[in-house]
């Protein structure tokens, strides 16, 4: 009788325990609310109805350059953006992966300039990419293949232990968000709205050795093979980003892979006339990232080329997709109006 | 053992070694009391005490030492 | 592998759990596997050196008692035998004194082998880079590149200290080789000790049969929580200003110099203390007792009585196999002899023990690390005890004519100047050069820079203020626990007997406390955050 209220008590002691540690990792993991919000985007994706018809993985260069908005209001193509900060190319494939096991979109677009990087370059962007996922083998391979040398697997596990020192430096917001989030994209795309003309782009300094690294291929390999398994279609871009700066030798070897595997590569960079790109108005800094005007123009372009190339179905008139979108073009607005308000435009 | 505890007075007047134990275990002897312990021990016993014979046992009480000088007699 | 390391909590925890699985008689050889495992980790060549030398001294002594049975047997033969009384006496005598050589020369040949071990990979290098220094340049020898193996410093010694005993027949030799490797390499051990004696081992409970008990297991958890705490929340942190000021020997002077010598004693007794309370709470988790190593040694009132205080182990070690049998050698008794004859009984008992002192704490000296720095560190402290020995009457003198220097204030007044002369004594550790050390020394009187020093210079060595802050409430809670178990006793002990609620909001906070506070990890830093890509 005596053992047995032991061991209630330590169980209930050991329960308590845990909960206090689990608060104490929710107050002390950064949020991503304000500021900095790439880090939100990851987990953002879980909260919507997957039923995708397209998918598009990558980093900055996809989440800032494509309107989801306006592929679903010019050409009824739902779609949604699983991008992330310098999101490194075996990242894509796991979060496609993690994807995957909630739906099978028609057509997955995959921005190929992080396979520059054979492996990961900085472990606040792993953070940023891998700590939003919910636990699955995916994330678990996505952790192994992305960790630099000096983290470790479990600070993945138990975030607290890389976050222990947050204490010092906890704002409003860290209390505010512990148990609720703040939607920070729409369908993936982080808006901005303001305007900074890209001029005096430096051109790439040449390179000793052009050609990709191994791992980073593997991970492209993987992707391909992924999709076809799942009957998807692949198509490559490259986002029209003037800078880092996009070598020809590189779009060589992506060409080539895409003509060797049957798929569609589409370098942005050769056809900024055609989408009708102004870098003087549609970029927000100078050339690096689209504002919402640059990323309307080419959603608007993608749209076309996607129904055009892949058959993809115009979704509108289906009444529970117009009555989702019509709640989130309603924010999207909303967005414009603040951001306007904020930057002092019109 | 008047030789002895004359020999231990001298080294420590203000300790009575007669009823004193735990030499050792409380610090009254330091290493350098031992060693000094040991070379007045050979010289006025005329016996060689080698290092395996200075152990804390043989050392805590005036009646250990005592006891170590006449094993080390019967053996030689 | 690391203390502060996940690998070794992960390791601690794994086997902690397959060590109350498995059957008790198998308990130790479990212990036995996770040693050599751990050893493993620390290079797949290392494990060889410590398997080695626990071979080679396991059967030297198994040997050497074997032989002093035939000893005894062949005596007790021999005074049988049918021979008149004077032969027979001879013959005794004869047969004794080869078999003694015989023993004599097997114990100095394993007992030099594994020095050897030791000297080459600790010492090549140091003998080398002399040598170089004599030739002078153009005629240099290359320096080896020979890893040192994991705690080879702290397993060869347990292992003389076994062999020696053995030899002296203090203790029975171990017939298992499974068990004394056990002994030898038991992994919380081979880090940084303490030293253990092989029967301190078996009294320990290091090979018997533990069933779990939740008194242990907690203890244990307790004792390696306090010892994380030390390291973490203070040793770990200090530490960033610590190297900042070692690594720089043209800017850090002066003012600096004062405060390594401060910061590094507080680092070195909380880095070290707490790896030693975790590898003994690793110890007591498993129901095994290792001796104590540190006995609150900054109370210590003299360099003396800090080195009865301080690394026990290592203290006991060099008093009982080098210290005793240096002074009680031949040599040192024939000086005895001279120099009574010469000096008088004081005096002349003295020299001879100054002359064996000098010798171990030259040997405690490059034990700590091969180079001159250390060397001349351990003889600093053979003058400073050998100056006070010599001042002992005089200190008699001045407390018979002042009773008072018995009372409270004195004694703290002594500590200080103890702690004082200790933390000017450790500078010998931070610096290899022994040039640097004396012109840095010269520079707290030359440098000047004081001003320059408490007026923001100490706020540029990697520390902010809140981390003083950190490190002040943590020596606090230091202090407080040591004054406690000073005066008092176990502060463990002491919290175990509060109501249940009050001991696990007590060890709660603590773990919170390191978990939070100590200096582990990368570090969160908001601009490396920031996204930012140019």
């Amino acid at each position: 009788m005596r053992k047995r209220k032991y061991i209630i008590r330590g169980a209930l002691t050991l329960a308590l325990i845990i909960a206090f540690l689990a608060l104490l990792q929710r107050l002390l993991m950064p949020k991503y609310v304000d500021g900095i919000v790439e880090g939100a985007f990851v987990a953002e994706y879980y909260k919507e109805e997957k039923d995708h018809d397209v998918l598009f993985i990558g980093d900055c260069e996809v989440y800032e350059n494509f309107s989801p908005k306006v592929l679903w209001e010019k050409y009824g193509i739902n779609s949604y953006i699983r991008g992330s900060a310098e999101q490194y190319i075996f990242q894509s494939y796991y979060l496609l992966e993690d994807a995957l096991r909630y739906e099978t979109p028609d057509v997955v677009v995959f921005n190929i300039q992080s396979l520059q990087f054979n492996e990961a370059q900085s472990e606040a962007y792993n953070r940023m990419s891998i700590e939003g996922m919910r636990w699955s083998p995916s994330k678990v391979g996505c952790i192994l293949a992305s960790m630099k040398e000096d983290e470790h697997f479990i600070e993945y596990v138990f975030p607290i232990l890389r976050y222990h020192s947050r204490w010092k430096e906890l704002k409003s917001t860290d209390f505010e968000y512990m148990f609720k989030t703040k939607p920070v994209t729409f369908n993936g795309y982080y808006m901005r709205v303001d305007a900074r003309p890209a001029e005096n782009v430096p051109k790439g300094k040449p390179l000793g050795d052009y050609s990709f690294g191994s791992n980073a291929w593997k991970y492209l390999d993987k992707i391909r093979d992924l999709c076809a398994k799942k009957g998807i279609d692949l198509l490559l871009i490259k986002a029209p980003s003037l800078y880092p700066y996009w070598y020809e030798e590189w779009n060589e070897q992506c060409e080539t892979y895409a003509r060797e595997n049957g798929l569609n590569y589409i370098n942005f960079l050769d056809i900024t006339e055609e989408v009708g790109l102004d870098y003087t108005t549609d970029t927000y800094d100078g050339g690096l990232h689209m504002n919402l005007s640059g990323a309307e123009k080419l959603a608007d372009y993608l749209g076309a080329y996607l129904q055009k190339e892949y058959g993809l179905e115009d979704r509108r008139g289906d009444a529970h997709l117009d009555a989702i979108w019509k709640e989130k073009a309603a924010a999207y607005d909303a967005e414009i109006a603040r951001q306007k308000e904020l930057y002092g435009l019109e | 053992m008047e030789e002895l505890l004359e020999i231990l007075e001298d080294l420590h007047p203000e300790v009575d070694f007669e009823t004193t134990e735990n030499l050792i275990t409380d610090g009254v002897l330091d290493s350098l009391d031992i060693v000094t312990l040991v070379s007045e021990i050979s010289e006025n016993f005329d016996i060689a005490v080698s290092a395996k014979y200075i152990t804390p046992a043989n050392f805590n009480s005036a009646k250990a030492i005592w006891n170590m000088i006449e094993t080390i007699q019967n053996e030689g | 592998m690391l203390f502060t390391s996940y690998s070794f909590i992960g390791f601690v925890l794994v086997l902690s759990f397959l060590y109350y699985l498995v059957p008790g008689k198998h308990q130790w050889k479990l212990l036995l596997l996770g040693s050599w495992l751990f050893y493993l980790f620390s290079g797949p060549w290392n494990i060889l050196y410590i398997l080695t030398t626990s071979l080679t001294v396991w059967a030297g002594a198994l040997r050497i008692e074997k032989g002093y049975g035939e000893k005894k047997a062949r005596i007790k033969e021999l005074k049988k035998a049918d021979l008149p009384a004077d032969e027979k006496k001879a013959a005794v005598k004869a047969y004794k004194q080869k078999q003694e050589k015989d023993l004599r020369r097997l114990f100095t040949l394993v007992l030099v082998f594994n020095l050897l071990i030791l000297a080459v990979v600790k010492y090549s290098n140091f003998f080398i880079s002399n040598i170089n220094g004599l030739l002078g340049e153009g005629r240099q020898l290359s320096l080896l590149s020979l890893a040192l193996p994991m705690g080879i410093s702290f397993y060869t010694l347990q292992a003389i200290g076994y062999l020696i005993d053995v030899y002296r027949e203090t203790i029975p030799a171990e017939k298992n080789f499974f068990r004394f490797s056990l002994f030898i390499s038991f992994f919380p051990l081979v880090i940084q000790g303490p030293i253990c004696r092989f029967e301190e081992a078996t009294e320990g409970r290091l090979f018997a049969e533990n069933p779990f008990s939740w008194k242990n297991v907690s203890f244990g958890l307790e004792r390696i929580l306090w010892g994380f705490f030390k390291k973490l929340v203070i040793a770990d942190r200090i530490s960033a200003a610590v190297n900042t000021v070692i690594g720089d020997t043209s800017t850090y002077r002066g003012a600096y110099i004062l405060f390594l010598m401060l910061m590094y004693t507080i680092e070195l007794y909380a880095d070290f203390t707490g790896g030693i309370d975790i590898t003994i709470g690793v110890a007591e988790m498993l129901g095994i007792t290792l001796p104590e190593n540190f006995k609150r040694p900054y109370f210590s009132q003299s360099l003396k009585e800090y080195w009865r205080r301080w690394h026990i182990s290592m203290c006991s070690w060099f008093r009982t196999y080098l210290f005793y049998p240096v002074s009680t050698s031949g040599p040192i008794m024939k000086l005895t002899k001279a120099c009574r004859a010469r000096f008088g009984k004081n005096r002349g008992r003295k020299i001879p023990m100054y002359v064996s002192s000098f010798v171990v704490w030259f040997a405690t000296g490059i034990w700590h690390g091969a180079s001159w720095n250390f060397i001349v560190w351990g003889l600093l402290n053979w003058a400073v005890l050998m100056i006070s020995e010599e001042l002992e009457p005089l200190y008699a003198r001045f407390h018979e004519r002042f009773p008072w220097a018995e009372g409270r204030g004195y004694q703290v007044f002594a500590m200080v100047r103890t702690f004082l002369l200790i933390c000017f004594m450790n500078l010998f550790d931070c610096y290899a050069r022994i040039g640097d050390i004396l012109s840095l020394l010269g520079s707290v009187f030359t440098a000047g820079n004081y001003g320059a020093f408490f007026g923001g210079g100490v706020m540029e060595l990697g520390l902010t203020g809140l981390d003083f802050v950190i490190i002040g409430l943590g020596l606090a809670v230091l202090l407080g626990v040591s004054i406690y178990e000073e005066t008092k006793g176990s502060v463990r002990e002491m919290i175990a007997s509060r109501p249940y609620l009050v001991r696990t909001l007590v060890w709660t906070g603590l773990f919170t406390l390191v978990l939070l506070v100590g200096a582990y990890g990368a570090g969160y830093d908001a601009s490396q955050f920031i996204y930012n890509r140019f």
